[in-house]
C-alpha cells in the first residue's frame, strides 16, 4: 500500500475511501488461515498419490493470510456492490425489479433447499407439483398451451426457440433459410439465429420505431423460417400492428417467435398467444422477481402453442392419471437436453412465490405500476432530454443525448455523472437504431419519491451539460476510482494477476 | 474531417476507392465517430468471397458489435493485419492507413449505385436530423 504510507490516519480509514488491493498484494509469507490438525495416518509424498505431474514444487505469489484478513478484503468488496438493495436501479431492457424476501423464504425451506435432482420420482412429488404449477401459472399468463423451465437464461430460450422452430419446419419438408430481426432488436436474438443454422435477414424500424410492414411484406417469402419479435420493443412501444405483423409471416408458412424480455409490460394485460405468437421465452429474472445478475442464476422458460409441444426440451414433466407427476423422457422429436436436470429449480420456486402471492390481480397491477412509472419519467424529462420515438410508450423510455450532444455531452457521460448522484446508470448506447441512446426502465418496483429524486438527478445533470459541460465530463467524482479507460482494457485486456 | 473525392460511399457508412477493378475498402469517419474507441476488427480471409450489400466483417467498439456491409461483390486479394493488433487505427485513420480489406470486383458497374463524397455528406446531414 505504497500511495499512502507515511499518512497514517489516512492507512487506518484506507477501506473507507481507498481502492482495494488484489489478495495476492496483500498477504505475507508464512501466514496461515487454517490450523490443520496433526497428521493421524502414515505420511506419504503427495507424488505418490498423484502422480508427479499434478504436483507443484511451489506456486508463485500464493497469496498468504489469516483467516480475518480474507474476511476483512472480501467483505470491503462486498460494500461496494450497487445492487436493487442500495438504490433505484434503472438499466433499460433488464427490469430490475425488487426480489420479495418471501421468495428467500420459501426458496430456503429444507424441503426445497436440500433435495437431490437424483432422488427417486416418487420421493420429489412435492417439487415436480412446484414446477408443474410454476408451468401451468406461465402457460395461463402468456395463454400458450406448453411451457418448459429448462433453459437457464434467455439467450439459452431463444435458442431453444428457434431449434423448436428448425425442427418443426424440417419435419414439414424445409426447415428454410432466414429468420427476420428487426434492427431494434437485443444482439442475443441474431446470435440465436446464427447458432441454429439460420442466415439473419434485418427488418428496418419506421419512424415510429416499429416493424415497417411494408419493408416486412417485401422480405417475407417462403425461405424465411419466421420473425423474431420483441414486443413491445426495445423502444419500450407496442407493436400495435402485431396481429398484421402475424397474419403475414403465417401466410408465408413461418412461425413467430416473441422474446420475452418485455413482458413486465404486459403480465396481466395482454396474452402473446392472442395476437399470433407461436413460441416465445420468458425471463424468470427479469419479469417474475428471481435474482438478477450477480450469478442469479437466471431462467429462460420457453412457452408454446400445442403444435409445437413435441419439441420442446427433453424430459418432459407429465402428470398421471392418479395425479402425480413423472419425467417423460420417450420424446423422440424433442429438441433435446438443453439443461442439466430440470432446469433452475431454485428460480421456479420463486417465480412461483411471487406469481401466487400476487394473484392476478396483484401481477395487472404491478405491470400497469411499471408502465406508469415509466410514462412518469418520460414526462417530467422530455423537455430536456431529447425524444427520439414519441410514440406511447410502456415500461421503459429512450431518450437520445442529441441535446446534450451539441456541448460535447454523451449519454456515456451523463451515465457517469447519474452516479455521483447515487443512481445506478440507465443502459447507455442502445437500442442501435437511436444515436447516443438513454434507455431508463423505473420498474414497478420505485416509489413515486425514489423517481422524483431519479428526475431531479437527470435534470440537474441537463443543466450541468449546458452550463458547465467539463463537470459532466470528467465525472464520477464520488467513486474509488474515476474514468477508466474502457477501450485499453478492451484492448488490451489483464486478465490475470502475475507477480 | 473531410470526406475524399476519390472514394465512393454507403448508406451503411463504408467506402471504396477503385483502381483498375480492385476495389480498396473501408469505414468512414462518421462511422468511427458513431461507434466509439474501437477494439476489435474481425474481417474475412483472403480468396474469401463477398456480396454486395452483405456483411463480410465486424467492428467491436466499447459501445456496440455492428457489422460491416460490402459496397460490391468479389473476392478478397488483400486483407489489412496491422488492424488485428491496432484496431485504434480505425479511430485515428479510418479513410487511410485503417482500409480493411482489398477486392477484385466481379462488376464494376456496381459503383454506380454508390454515393459520391458530395452526397454521402448531405446523406449525413439528413441522418443526423432524425
Amino acid at each position: 500500500m505504497k500511495h499512502i504510507m507515511g499518512n497514517p490516519i489516512r492507512h487506518a480509514r484506507a477501506h473507507v475511501t481507498r481502492n482495494e488491493d488484489l489478495i495476492f498484494e496483500r498477504g505475507s509469507p508464512g501466514k496461515s488461515g487454517v490450523d490443520l490438525p496433526p497428521l493421524d495416518v502414515p505420511a506419504i509424498a503427495s507424488s505418490s498419490a498423484l502422480g508427479t505431474e499434478f504436483v507443484r514444487s511451489e506456486i508463485e505469489g500464493f497469496p498468504e493470510l489469516s483467516e480475518l484478513e480474507v474476511i476483512r478484503h472480501f467483505t470491503r468488496l462486498s460494500t461496494w456492490n450497487f445492487g436493487l438493495d442500495t438504490g433505484l436501479y434503472p438499466l433499460g431492457s433488464c427490469t430490475m425489479k425488487y426480489n420479495p424476501r418471501i421468495n428467500e423464504v420459501v426458496a430456503r425451506l429444507e424441503g426445497l433447499a436440500t433435495d437431490h435432482p437424483y432422488a427417486p420420482e416418487s420421493l420429489v412429488q412435492g417439487c415436480l407439483k412446484i414446477l408443474a404449477e410454476t408451468a401451468r401459472c406461465l402457460a395461463e399468463i402468456t395463454g400458450m398451451d406448453a411451457v418448459s423451465l429448462q433453459p437457464a437464461a434467455g439467450a439459452q430460450g431463444e435458442l431453444t426457440g428457434i431449434l423448436m422452430i428448425r425442427a418443426c419446419l424440417a419435419e414439414r419438408g424445409d426447415p428454410r433459410k432466414y429468420i427476420l430481426v428487426p434492427d431494434s432488436a437485443h444482439g442475443t436474438n441474431p446470435a440465436s439465429v446464427t447458432i441454429s443454422g439460420y442466415t439473419v435477414k434485418n427488418i428496418k424500424s419506421n419512424e415510429r420505431g416499429c416493424v415497417d410492414l411494408s419493408e416486412l411484406k417485401r422480405t417475407m417469402n417462403e425461405e424465411v423460417a419466421g420473425l423474431m419479435l420483441t414486443n413491445p420493443n426495445t423502444l419500450g412501444i407496442f407493436e400495435t400492428q402485431i396481429r398484421e405483423i402475424s397474419d403475414l409471416i403465417h401466410s408465408k408458412g413461418g412461425l413467430l417467435y416473441m422474446d420475452g424480455a418485455n413482458m413486465n409490460a404486459l403480465v396481466g394485460i395482454a396474452r402473446p398467444k392472442e395476437f399470433g405468437v407461436d413460441v416465445m421465452h420468458l425471463n424468470l429474472h427479469k419479469t417474475f422477481t428471481t435474482p438478477h445478475g450477480g450469478g442469479g442464476p437466471g431462467s429462460g422458460p420457453v412457452a408454446v402453442r400445442a403444435f409445437l409441444e413435441p419439441y420442446l426440451p427433453s424430459p418432459a414433466l407429465e402428470q398421471r392419471p392418479d395425479g402425480t407427476y413423472h419425467l417423460n423422457y420417450d420424446r423422440p422429436k424433442s429438441v433435446g437436453r438443453v439443461r442439466a436436470f430440470y432446469g433452475n429449480f431454485g428460480m421456479a420456486v420463486r417465480a412461483l412465490a411471487y406469481t401466487l402471492a400476487n394473484g392476478p390481480e396483484g401481477l395487472r397491477q404491478t405491470t400497469e405500476d411499471a408502465v406508469l412509472n415509466s410514462n412518469y419519467v418520460k414526462s417530467r424529462l422530455k423537455d430536456l432530454y431529447d425524444l427520439p420515438y414519441d410514440a406511447p410508450s410502456m415500461h421503459e423510455v429512450v431518450f437520445s443525448d442529441r441535446r446534450q450532444a451539441t456541448r460535447g455531452v454523451r449519454t456515456g457521460d451523463i451515465a457517469k455523472r447519474l452516479i455521483d448522484y447515487g443512481f445506478h446508470p440507465y443502459t447507455t448506447s442502445f437500442p442501435l437504431i437511436v444515436s447516443g441512446a438513454l434507455m431508463i426502465e423505473p420498474t414497478e418496483s420505485a416509489s413515486k419519491q425514489e423517481l422524483d429524486a431519479f428526475i431531479e438527478a437527470l435534470r440537474s445533470i441537463a443543466r450541468e451539460a449546458e452550463e458547465q459541460p467539463e463537470t459532466v465530463l470528467k465525472a464520477p467524482y464520488t467513486t474509488r476510482v474515476s474514468r477508466l479507460d474502457e477501450a485499453a482494457a478492451a484492448r488490451k485486456p489483464v486478465l490475470r494477476w502475475k507477480p | 474531417m473531410p470526406y475524399p473525392l476519390e472514394l465512393l460511399y454507403t448508406k451503411e457508412h463504408e467506402w471504396i476507392r477503385v483502381d483498375e477493378g480492385i476495389g480498396t475498402v473501408g469505414i468512414t469517419d462518421y462511422a468511427q465517430k458513431e461507434l466509439g474507441d474501437i477494439v476489435f476488427v474481425e474481417l474475412p480471409k483472403t480468396s474469401d468471397h463477398v456480396t454486395a450489400n452483405e456483411p463480410f466483417g465486424t467492428v467491436e467498439s466499447v459501445k456496440a458489435v455492428s457489422e460491416i456491409y460490402s459496397p460490391v461483390t468479389g473476392d478478397v486479394i488483400a486483407v489489412n493485419t496491422k488492424l488485428q493488433n491496432n484496431p485504434e487505427l480505425l479511430n485515428t485513420d479510418p479513410h487511410g492507413e485503417a482500409w480493411l480489406v482489398r477486392v477484385r470486383l466481379s462488376d464494376p458497374r456496381e459503383t454506380e449505385k454508390l454515393m459520391t463524397a458530395e452526397d454521402y455528406e448531405a446523406f449525413i446531414r439528413e441522418v443526423k436530423q432524425r
